[in-house]
């Protein structure tokens, strides 16, 4: 019916938004979860914050299949790395592993990621490792399609020293921020917190996430707003 | 590529900028119900939430439009001048949706046929006499009257919603109930949708466009929540701790 450009087949891609911030203790780490196909939602609860070891996380985003695979070799020779350290890989390690597989293949891959963990060497660290391969170490870095909106907003918000409480808080505004203006972003909230004391992971539902600009409060139906507001709500 | 370079240099446009998603619509038992959101996208930037996609046409239909939002407008200006002529006859007749139908595919396909299409899918609903009238026109003329319509993904997701639920002399709130199902289906898998939307009711007796409003959503399944580690692709299952290895 529509001529436009719909392309159903459109490889996997997550629009994303992930963000990765450094607090005094640790790192916070958040995404949304929608993955998309053109226009069509393929997952609107997919998780883009996947595991290489027990105390380093990746954020994901770019085309789905190339930061799957990417990760999954990562995580695999990490393990190696472990077993032959005697002891848990280091953050930085992590990241190199994760910046030789996109800069030797970036031809190929189409896939940014910021990588961050909490090691006891360093604390919390973030490393971001944009397309092409580049691994730059960050107080906080943001990626994705929905981080477009977001320079703005961490220039300004961006503090040193904040507290985990207060860190988790800025990540969860700025992805619901760039939820509300990014149409490849969507879905949950969902954040990884990564300190000396282990891995918290929390999920914060698309209901439950602030309105901001133009955002209405959410109802069941328009007939609940028609049977309980005077009689006539409706008009030209 | 190059074809379509040169089409471009002798005719018009090709590629709309700021566009609407689906509409859909369905007849109920006193007339029409048409529902769209309120968003204007700029590719996949959300730009604008507070475009309002369904107006008033005359006294008897209501048009609610996807696709290029400032060929939408034309096209009112265009319904405007056939309104004001309509009226200045002032001979107690006025045009029904039927003719307003068939004003805007003749509209929709001329432009097609001079390569310079208004890039829009438009639906038509109206009551007139008694007589339920719902009508769609694309982009490139084609059209067709029907119990429901819809624009864009909504023919891929809203109208097998319809095909099972729709009934003839649906009730207010039932139809009111379904159109809302289609919309919050639209919002969970159409990317260039928001959560801001207006319903618009056409009777016999008057057209009215409801102020915008949300809807809420659901997240609340368990396999949102908990995702089953390593289960996106990952030839590793971390809870068993690495023994489940399949490699080449």
């Amino acid at each position: 019916m529509d001529l436009g450009k719909v392309n159903l087949d459109a490889p996997h891609s997550m629009g994303t938004t992930i963000i990765g911030v450094t607090y005094n203790g640790g790192v916070v780490l958040g995404a949304d979860s929608r993955t998309s196909t053109g226009v069509y939602v393929a997952n609107r609860a997919s998780d883009k914050i996947t595991q290489l070891t027990d105390n380093v996380f990746v954020c994901r985003s770019g085309s789905a299949a190339d930061s799957q695979i990417v990760s999954d070799y990562v995580r695999y020779f990490l393990h190696q790395h472990t077993i032959q350290l005697g002891q848990p890989a280091t953050v930085k390690v992590a990241a190199n592993l994760v910046r030789l597989l996109a800069y030797n293949n970036k031809n190929m891959l189409q896939t940014g990621m910021i990588v961050g963990g909490w090691d006891k060497y360093e604390g919390g660290k973030i490393y971001g490792v944009p397309l092409g391969g580049t691994i730059i170490e960050q107080p906080f870095s943001i990626g994705g399609s929905g981080s477009s909106y977001l320079y703005g907003f961490f220039d300004q918000a961006w503090k040193e020293g904040m507290t985990k409480d207060e860190a988790e808080q800025l990540v969860v505004k700025a992805v619901s921020l760039a939820i509300a203006r990014d149409g490849a972003s969507g879905g949950v909230v969902r954040t990884v917190i990564i300190n000396s004391e282990g891995v918290t992971r929390n999920f914060y539902p698309g209901d439950k996430l602030p309105l901001w600009h133009e955002e209405l409060e959410p109802h069941n139906s328009l007939l609940d707003i028609l049977n309980s507001t005077s009689p006539e709500p409706m008009n030209i | 590529m190059e074809r379509k370079l040169r089409f471009k240099l002798v005719t018009g446009r090709w590629n709309p900028y700021v566009t609407g998603t689906s509409v859909v619509a369905i007849k109920y038992k006193d007339g029409i119900l048409m529902a769209a959101d309120m968003g204007g996208s700029y590719g996949y930037t959300l730009g604008y939430k507070s475009v309002e996609r369904l107006k008033p046409v005359g006294k008897h239909s209501l048009l609610g439009a996807s696709g290029e939002i400032s060929d939408f407008q034309e096209i009112l200006l265009y319904l405007d001048e056939l309104i004001l002529y309509d009226n200045v006859w002032d001979d107690l007749n006025s045009l029904g949706p039927k003719e307003v139908h068939s004003y805007l595919t003749r509209v929709m396909y001329n432009r097609r046929n001079k390569f310079n299409p208004l890039w829009n899918s438009l639906i038509l609903g109206g009551v007139k006499i008694g007589q339920k009238y719902l009508g769609m026109v694309s982009m490139i003329g084609v059209n067709f009257e029907d119990n429901h319509v819809a624009t864009g993904f909504g023919n891929h997701l809203a109208r097998p919603i319809l095909r099972d639920e729709w009934h003839d002399n649906l009730s207010f709130e039932d139809g009111v109930k379904l159109l809302e199902k289609c919309m919050r289906v639209l919002l969970y898998r159409d990317t260039t949708a928001v959560n801001k939307l207006q319903i618009a009711k056409i009777t016999e007796e008057s057209v009215t466009i409801s102020q915008p409003y949300s809807l809420k959503t659901f997240w609340g399944y368990s396999a949102f929540q908990n995702l089953t580690v390593g289960d996106e692709g990952s030839w590793l299952d971390m809870v068993t701790g690495w023994a489940v290895t399949t490699m080449e």
